[in-house]
């Protein structure tokens, strides 16, 4: 489990981090979702004891990471694929980590095995592709194989197969009971990866809650009617409280109920529905509008 | 031992380290065997001429190892495996240095032997206190030049940076000190290479003498005095530098 509490940092008068509290259980993948500059990368480091903060603290099931002995045994971490030395071979880099934290040798064969990279073990680390960096970066985190994972936009940059890859991996690590942490800009890629969301934008908590729950909420569900019977139907839904407005070809848009009350109350008052289908606005119109004023860096286009 | 091991295993998992251990002994050997083929009169000292540019190789690979830690991020992965920044750091200067130390002797008495190859017959017996002090007392030498370099390195960050400073500080800065007047040699009786210098210099001239010959710098410490307060600068610094590193962010 990690637990944020009131983490905060400044770089002089600029507020990165600003009092952000939230925790991350266990068994599920967590999303860290903001737009880019909201924090989360400094957020990870903070974890992670790399950056110092300004105001708080961050435990990891119970403790601060300084205070854990031998750290990789507890958290795994890829913040950037590319913190390896170029010149020197998958195998080497693994193998002075393990060393670091009392780890077999035999572990640095397991985790290259883990993440297909075997063949190229022997291989300088400066010629691996994005795809295998990612995997090298990836070995590193599990080597100590630990119960808390955190990976900071692991899927950046990668083909749809690497992606897919990455996404299973993570679900499965989740699955066998571990803390996954999982930061990242695209709404739509969390809905796919992550059960659980922590949203923040301009270095503040936004919100926390389930995926399901914050797509809910933030998309609006309206549900498409369309009947030969509408004359009949629109009123008892606005009875019901509901709203309800013209929608395109004749149809009712209706906001505020599930398809499922929809279909109860027609068939209660013999309507014949043609159509019945539950409208989600797009995931990123969503988040844009929960993180709209949050967003660091704005463009102006087209003035 | 455990962190020894570490930075053994990443220091010589890049390249860099061989380039400079080959370029430091190939510099001080070919020196002494140009020296030794040319010179008139050969003694111990002037076949330890090379070792100088040796320590200025030896300088830069201290520094790369940090800067390129810090360039390619992999301090932050050190860190993340050993949060105790201090004990990870200390290690790294310890291997470091000890690497130095061997590339010192080796430079040192490489350069000996190959001026005793190409000249059988000078006197080049090691055979009084000054001239064991000027052969063995290199690796020493460049052991705390590495810490120095070390030290330099994780405040700098940069690997250009790093290696500028050292370079015009051991090769440039501290000779140029001299041409200040009146002060200029009194400040560099207190410089730390010119202490290194004077550490294994085989023969150093009484005050009376450099009077004598129109000035030059006057030690104010004994040989061993002068390498003491080398390594005692060199761990001054480093100090600091390990100070900063703990309070900086990664």
């Amino acid at each position: 489990m990690i637990e944020a509490i009131g983490l905060t940092k400044r770089y002089g008068r600029t507020v990165a981090v600003d009092d952000l509290s939230f925790t991350v259980q266990p068994g599920r993948v967590t999303g860290f979702l903001g737009p880019n500059g909201a924090g989360k990368s400094t957020t990870m480091r903070m974890m992670l004891g790399l950056d110092r903060p300004t105001a708080g603290r961050v435990l990891i099931d119970g403790k601060p990471y300084d205070q854990l002995h031998r750290p990789l045994r507890t958290v795994g971490a890829l913040l950037d694929a590319k913190w390896v030395h170029p010149n020197r071979s998958a195998r080497s880099h693994l193998k002075w980590l393990a060393v670091s934290n009392g780890l077999p040798a035999k572990r640095v064969d397991a985790v290259l095995e883990a993440v297909g990279l075997t063949q190229v073990a022997g291989k300088k680390a400066g010629g691996f592709s994005l795809g295998m960096s990612q995997r090298l970066g990836i070995a590193a985190a599990l080597l100590g194989d630990p119960k808390v994972l955190l990976f900071d936009e692991p899927v950046n940059g990668l083909d749809p197969e690497g992606i897919l890859w990455i996404r299973t991996f993570m679900q499965n690590l989740a699955a066998e009971g571990r803390t996954v942490l999982v930061s990242s800009h695209l709404l739509s890629e969390m809905a796919l990866t992550a059960s659980e969301l922590v949203v923040i934008g301009k270095g503040k908590l936004i919100t926390q809650s389930s995926t399901a729950e914050f797509i809910d909420r933030s998309t609006g569900n309206s549900v498409l009617v369309r009947s030969p019977q509408l004359f009949k139907l629109g009123p008892l839904l606005v009875d019901k409280g509901f709203t309800v407005r013209d929608g395109a070809d004749g149809a009712l848009s209706v906001s505020g109920a599930t398809s499922d009350q929809i279909g109860d109350i027609a068939a209660a008052n013999g309507v014949v529905l043609h159509e019945l289908s539950p409208q989600r606005g797009s995931l990123e119109e969503a988040f844009m509008q929960l993180t709209g004023d949050a967003v660091e860096y704005h463009a102006e286009i087209g003035k | 031992m455990t962190l020894l091991a570490v930075e053994r295993i990443k220091l010589f998992s890049t390249r860099s380290p061989y380039w400079c251990t080959a370029l430091a002994i190939a510099m001080s050997v070919g020196f002494a065997a140009l020296l030794a083929a040319n010179a008139d009169q050969v003694g111990v000292g002037l076949t330890q001429a090379g070792t100088r540019l040796a320590l200025v190789v030896v300088l830069v690979l201290g520094a790369l190892a940090v800067t390129t830690e810090y360039r390619f991020s992999t301090i932050r992965a050190t860190f993340l495996a050993v949060p105790g920044r201090t004990s990870a750091l200390v290690a790294k200067t310890a291997v470091v240095a000890l690497v130095a130390g061997v590339i010192g002797e080796v430079a040192a008495f490489g350069s000996w032997a190959i001026a005793k190859v190409i000249k059988p017959n000078a006197d080049l017996a090691i055979n009084t206190g000054a001239e064991w002090r000027a052969v063995a007392g290199v690796g020493l030498t460049f052991a705390i030049g590495a810490i120095l370099a070390i030290a330099v390195g994780i405040l700098v960050r940069q690997t250009a940076g790093a290696v500028a400073i050292l370079l015009v500080w051991s090769m440039l800065a501290e000779n140029l000190v001299g041409l200040i007047p009146k002060v200029g040699v009194k400040i560099q009786a207190w410089l730390p290479f010119m202490n290194a210098d004077n550490f294994l210099a085989v023969n150093t001239p009484s005050a009376g003498e450099v009077e004598a010959t129109g000035g030059g710098v006057v030690f104010k410490l004994s040989q061993w005095g002068s390498l003491a307060y080398f390594a005692g600068i060199a761990v001054a610094l480093l100090v600091v530098a390990l100070v900063v590193a703990k309070r900086r962010d990664a």
